[in-house]
């Protein structure tokens, strides 16, 4: 089975992050690959050992985003693709565009992706790939089952187990619980420096203008505001359970 | 001059270093108390190659040169000695001499199961009556045939209760002092080989230090390590090879005192302010600082000469000295600056003192690395 996965790299959230003219600033923080990508990458490390095949990592991205594919190539993916000409970064729309450009020129059974990237939240990029490519998908899988071209997939759904069938190819995006990622091994690190890692460039995926156009704008960024102090409420129960309707309705408006 | 690390490396410590905070650290204090490393995570080292530090690329090991080695070691350095006294044994003492005095045979039957740490190692020297004066050891080697058969007694074997693989030293001809040492492989099931029980020790817990008894022990002629009568100079080739990767690992627990005492210092208030604006405090934190990078060069620069294969012998024993006593003197000022909170276990500090002891002894103690020191001045 050949396996594409769709790898971001992110700053790490658990790091402190400051925004500096409305941007997060790069200086001093630690990168990773995005923690949804990184289910995906150890699903497809999985299948790969139960089923033979191939793992290609394909990611756009500045040239840092190297060292989270050497880290996606250290736990046992084969070779990357990386798109780190800047006339490729836009949003999510050219993003499916540039992935849909590296997709088509391989063999694949299967796409995997993260449900999102922990930097900007959107949710899109693996999907509309898939829009891209005209084939299915299903996203934030919790478990994923392949029997010969069958596709099982299981998802949250609220509280709830969905199953949804599928045949291959198909693309599918990882949920926290899909699988414990693996730390890549020591000895896996040496090996994956010597694994092919290929650069693209617009004029490589002959793109056009109009597919390199983002459809979205930025227009600020901003840390959430820090939590206040939270309010114990004291007295008779029943008292308190007037006080806790009306602050919910009337003070923070959260049930209208 | 180049101190940068090699992406390779920088990306291994990385590994390590997610390894300990997420696997090992939030287990030391039941390693402590239990003074056992549980099973699952001796099993995750082994997945994630820690077995293989010293070992070559083709028998499955990491393919590290001295500098590599170093710097993973360091990072090892940072959590629960115990815990990484099981990899420095191994990687250390109880594989090298395999490595670089093995055959062919020797190495592509013992290296590959030991670089996975399907089999761990262990170096077997010392003995009641020989420790700093190893080459007065007793242990007796008689060839029979194709074997050897051992008798005798070794003390303060590390891991010798979960080892399979053992570096001995024993007297092949008594006539010829310490050129009548021998250096053999033994295995854990070789007939007439007995592990005695576990000391209980100062620190260093979670490892385990045991005696070896050899009992007409039945040990085949290929397994003879290196050339007969050169188990002396190979024991001290071991244990000076073995001197960055502990260097290394006194580093790593000394940077990591020095961050909780800079941390606790700033943390902790007393007459109003942070203990950290009394200027003694900073005196403390300036001198471990000093220490720590002054290691750090020595630890690097003799790491490199190894690696140029040029002569270290005086150079090794200096680093094995300085680091030892570095590490002591850091953890003494981080009790101090710590104060009662220094002294009670249930923070690290006081783990870190009672296990920076051990350093200064084992391994060659300080006053015998002084001595090889001294008679290699002005040579
Ligand atoms: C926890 C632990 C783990 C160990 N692991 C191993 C192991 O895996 N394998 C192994 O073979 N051994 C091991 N050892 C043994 C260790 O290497 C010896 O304890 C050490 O070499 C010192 O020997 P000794 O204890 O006999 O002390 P002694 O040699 O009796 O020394 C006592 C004191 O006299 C000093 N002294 C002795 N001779 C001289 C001299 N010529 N000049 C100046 N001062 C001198 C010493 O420096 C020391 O201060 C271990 C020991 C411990 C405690």
């Amino acid at each position: 089975m050949d396996i594409l996965v769709l790898l971001k790299q992110t700053f790490d959230t658990e790091e402190r992050i400051t925004v500096e003219n409305g941007k997060v600033k790069e200086d001093g923080v630690r990168f990773v690959i995005n923690p949804y990508d990184e289910y995906a990458v150890e699903e497809a490390i999985r299948l790969k050992e139960e089923h033979d095949g191939t793992v290609t990592i394909l990611s756009i991205g500045p040239s840092r985003t190297e060292e989270a594919i050497r880290t996606a190539l250290a736990m046992g993916a084969d070779e990357a693709v990386l798109a780190d000409d800047e006339s490729l970064f836009g949003d999510e729309y050219t993003a499916a565009k540039v992935l849909a450009a590296m997709v088509k020129v391989r063999n694949y059974d299967l796409i995997i992706g993260g449900n999102q990237a922990v930097d900007d939240g959107s949710g899109q990029v693996a999907v509309r790939l898939a829009e891209e490519l005209g084939i299915p998908h299903i996203s934030t899988l919790t478990k994923l089952e392949i029997n010969g071209t069958e596709v099982v997939g299981h998802r949250d759904a609220e509280g709830d187990v969905e199953v949804v069938t599928a045949t291959l190819p198909v693309l599918v995006t990882a949920q926290q619980g899909l699988n414990e990622p693996r730390y890549p091994s020591l000895i896996g690190i040496r090996k994956a420096g010597k694994k092919p890692l290929t650069h693209v460039t617009a004029a490589d995926l002959r793109l056009s203008p109009e597919d390199l156009t983002a459809r979205t704008e930025i227009v600020e960024t901003y840390l959430p505001k820090p939590k206040e102090a939270g309010r114990i409420l004291q007295g008779e129960m029943n008292d308190q359970v007037k006080e806790l309707v009306h602050s919910l309705t009337n003070v923070e408006k959260v049930v209208g | 001059m180049d101190f940068r690390l090699d992406p390779d490396v920088a990306a291994m410590k990385e590994t390590v270093r997610d390894f300990i905070a997420n696997e090992v650290e939030p287990k030391a204090m039941q390693i402590e108390q239990e003074d056992r490393v549980p099973d699952d995570i001796l099993e995750k080292s082994k997945r994630i190659g820690l077995f293989g530090i010293s070992i070559p690329e083709e028998y499955g090991g990491m393919g590290l040169n001295m500098v590599g080695k170093s710097a993973v070691f360091e990072e090892l350095g940072k959590t629960i000695n115990g815990y990484t006294t099981i990899l420095g044994a191994h990687n250390g003492i109880g594989s090298v001499g395999i490595v670089e005095l093995g055959n062919d045979e020797q190495r592509s039957r013992y290296l590959p199961k030991m670089s996975s740490g399907e089999w761990i190692g262990a170096f077997a020297l010392t003995e009641p009556q020989a420790g700093s004066n190893a080459a007065a050891i007793q242990t007796t080697a008689v060839k029979q045939g194709d074997r050897y058969i051992l008798n005798g007694q070794k003390i303060y074997c590390t891991n010798a209760p979960i080892a399979n693989v053992f570096t001995v030293m024993a007297v092949t001809d008594k006539s010829q002092g310490s050129k009548g040492i021998t250096s053999f492989i033994v295995e854990k099931t070789f007939p007439g080989f007995h592990v005695g029980s576990v000391e209980k020790k100062m620190g260093l817990h979670g490892s385990q230090t045991a005696q070896l008894y050899f009992d007409n022990l039945e040990v085949p002629e290929e397994n003879v390590l290196g050339t007969v009568g050169m188990g002396y100079v190979n024991a001290l080739k071991i244990l000076a090879n073995g001197r960055a990767g502990l260097a290394a690992r006194c580093l790593g627990s000394s940077e990591y005192l020095l961050d909780m005492s800079i941390r606790y210092a700033h943390e902790r208030k007393q007459f109003g302010k942070p203990i950290f604006e009394q200027q003694v405090i900073q005196h403390y934190l300036a001198d471990m600082a000093v220490e720590v990078e002054t290691l750090r060069s020595l630890l690097y620069r003799v790491a490199w000469m190894m690696d140029e294969g040029m002569p270290t012998i005086k150079e090794a024993a200096m680093l094995k000295l300085y680091a030892s006593e570095v590490y002591n003197r850091v953890a003494d000022k981080a009790v101090q600056i710590h104060g009662g909170v220094g002294y009670i276990a249930e923070y690290p500090i006081e783990r870190f003192y009672r296990d920076a002891r051990i350093t200064r002894i084992y391994e060659g103690t300080s006053e015998i690395q002084k001595n090889i020191i001294a008679s290699r001045l002005g040579k």
